[in-house]
């Protein structure tokens, strides 16, 4: 009984411990982050390996996910008779929620583990001791830049994967079922606001962007510098960025959308 | 990969990007139209609005000229103040009744303004004074059920 409760305590403590560390080395990012920017190829080469590379499967998934939309939105909106709301129907679940949160996972799993997997392999290979003692600060020089190739690139796929969204949703509504073309979207564009809908759904990616780039990169640089610690911090970023991206949705749609 | 592909795939990747959130913004989103420039304030007093909402459309002749910027109860009198941000391109009599109507039997209800014939203009800040308030629907029915059952009941006492 004693040793479970121990257990317990020293599991929370140690989680706590950890939240704590993963703060002080975002600030240590952040105050960090002036080479990033100065030296600004360094972040560009993030940002194609994040970002530009994730563009095909983000556009492949926004596609099939509008268009899944398009057949499931018709199927019960032509129950009501009112199958000239499909557009409406795909594009605010895309731009609201879908997009930042699906491209958010995806990005989670396509990019996040590929830092996390990185920065650990610097750590065990000692590539990031090595830099100490050349007195070149590896958070200014490896994480900061993936940091903001991160943020940087996370609103962008959400974008392009709800623009895709849509498109795909057309395809399926316009060009496949015959949905009125006009009604389609002209619907979309009465009722999609651009400050309430267009404009919160880039805020929310771009909260999921610091989140994920914050804990993959964190990941990284406490992973344990074995073949098995890196391994199992990789797994650790895709589960808790999908969970604290699932999370932070929650919240940050109960803030956005109290229904006016 | 030398630094100027990079460069290149990059401003790529974030070239669409931003042309995804433009089609969003665009062609997705109301940006192009429903942001029409200048406003002006007007007021209106409804006994009832029903299930009015703030951004409700603001129509004359079906033409959107205005939202619905804000709704209050009046703590003295019990009516809701409705306050209407019309577009300034427009002008409206004086003498403009403010009606709310539902489009649809259960779509959305707007404000319909239908004009007088007066030859002055409300001006900024005015109140409409003549207004007609939301139908409920139920309150419709059950005057229709009560009036049937009065009916039927006289009827049968004769």
């Amino acid at each position: 009984m004693f040793q479970l409760l121990s257990g317990l305590g020293s599991r929370v403590t140690g989680r706590i411990w950890r939240l704590g560390f993963a703060s002080r080395f975002l600030f240590a990012t952040l105050l960090n982050s002036g080479m990033a920017l100065r030296r600004f190829n360094l972040t560009i080469r993030e940002i194609y390996f994040s970002g530009f590379l994730s563009l095909i499967i983000i556009l492949v998934s926004g596609l099939f996910v509008g268009m899944v939309l398009g057949l499931q939105g018709y199927d019960t909106l032509q129950r009501y008779g009112s199958s000239e709301a499909l557009g409406v129907l795909v594009a605010l679940s895309l731009v609201r929620e879908l997009g930042p949160v699906v491209a958010a996972l995806l990005f989670a799993s396509r990019a996040g583990s590929a830092i996390t997997a990185e920065i650990g392999l610097m750590k065990a290979t000692e590539q990031l001791s090595a830099m100490e003692m050349m007195a070149v600060d590896p958070i200014a020089r490896v994480i900061a830049p993936r940091f903001w190739a991160g943020v940087v690139s996370m609103p962008l796929l959400a974008a392009l994967f709800s623009a895709m969204g849509v498109f795909g949703g057309y395809l399926v509504g316009v060009v496949l079922i015959g949905v009125d073309e006009g009604s389609f979207w002209s619907q979309m564009q009465a009722s999609v606001d651009f400050k309430e809908d267009i404009v919160n759904g880039v805020i929310k990616s771009f909260v999921f962007g610091i989140i994920i780039s914050w804990i993959a990169v964190f990941e990284g640089y406490d992973s344990e510098p074995t073949a098995e610690g890196v391994s199992s911090a990789t797994t650790r970023t895709v589960v808790t960025s999908s969970l604290a991206i699932l999370a932070a949705d929650f919240i940050l749609t109960a803030l956005m959308f109290r229904g006016s | 990969m030398n630094r100027a592909t990079l460069d290149l795939w990059v401003g790529i990747f974030v070239a669409i990007g931003l042309g995804a959130l433009l089609f969003l913004a665009l062609k997705v989103g109301n940006l192009s139209s429903s942001n029409v420039g200048e406003t002006y304030p007007l007021k209106a007093e409804f006994g009832n609005i029903g299930g009015l909402k703030i951004r409700a459309a603001v129509k004359s002749a079906g033409v959107v000229v205005g939202r619905v910027s804000d709704i209050k109860l009046d703590p003295e009198k019990y009516v809701a103040v409705v306050t209407m941000q019309v577009d300034k391109r427009y002008a409206f009599s004086r003498d403009t009744i403010a009606t709310i109507n539902t489009s649809g039997l259960l779509g959305e209800q707007y404000i319909g303004f239908e004009v007088g014939g007066d030859s002055d203009n409300l001006k900024n800040g005015d109140s409409i004074k003549k207004t007609q308030s939301a139908v409920v629907l139920e309150k419709l029915i059950s005057q229709f059920m009560y009036s049937k059952a009065s009916e039927d009941g006289s009827g049968s006492k004769k």
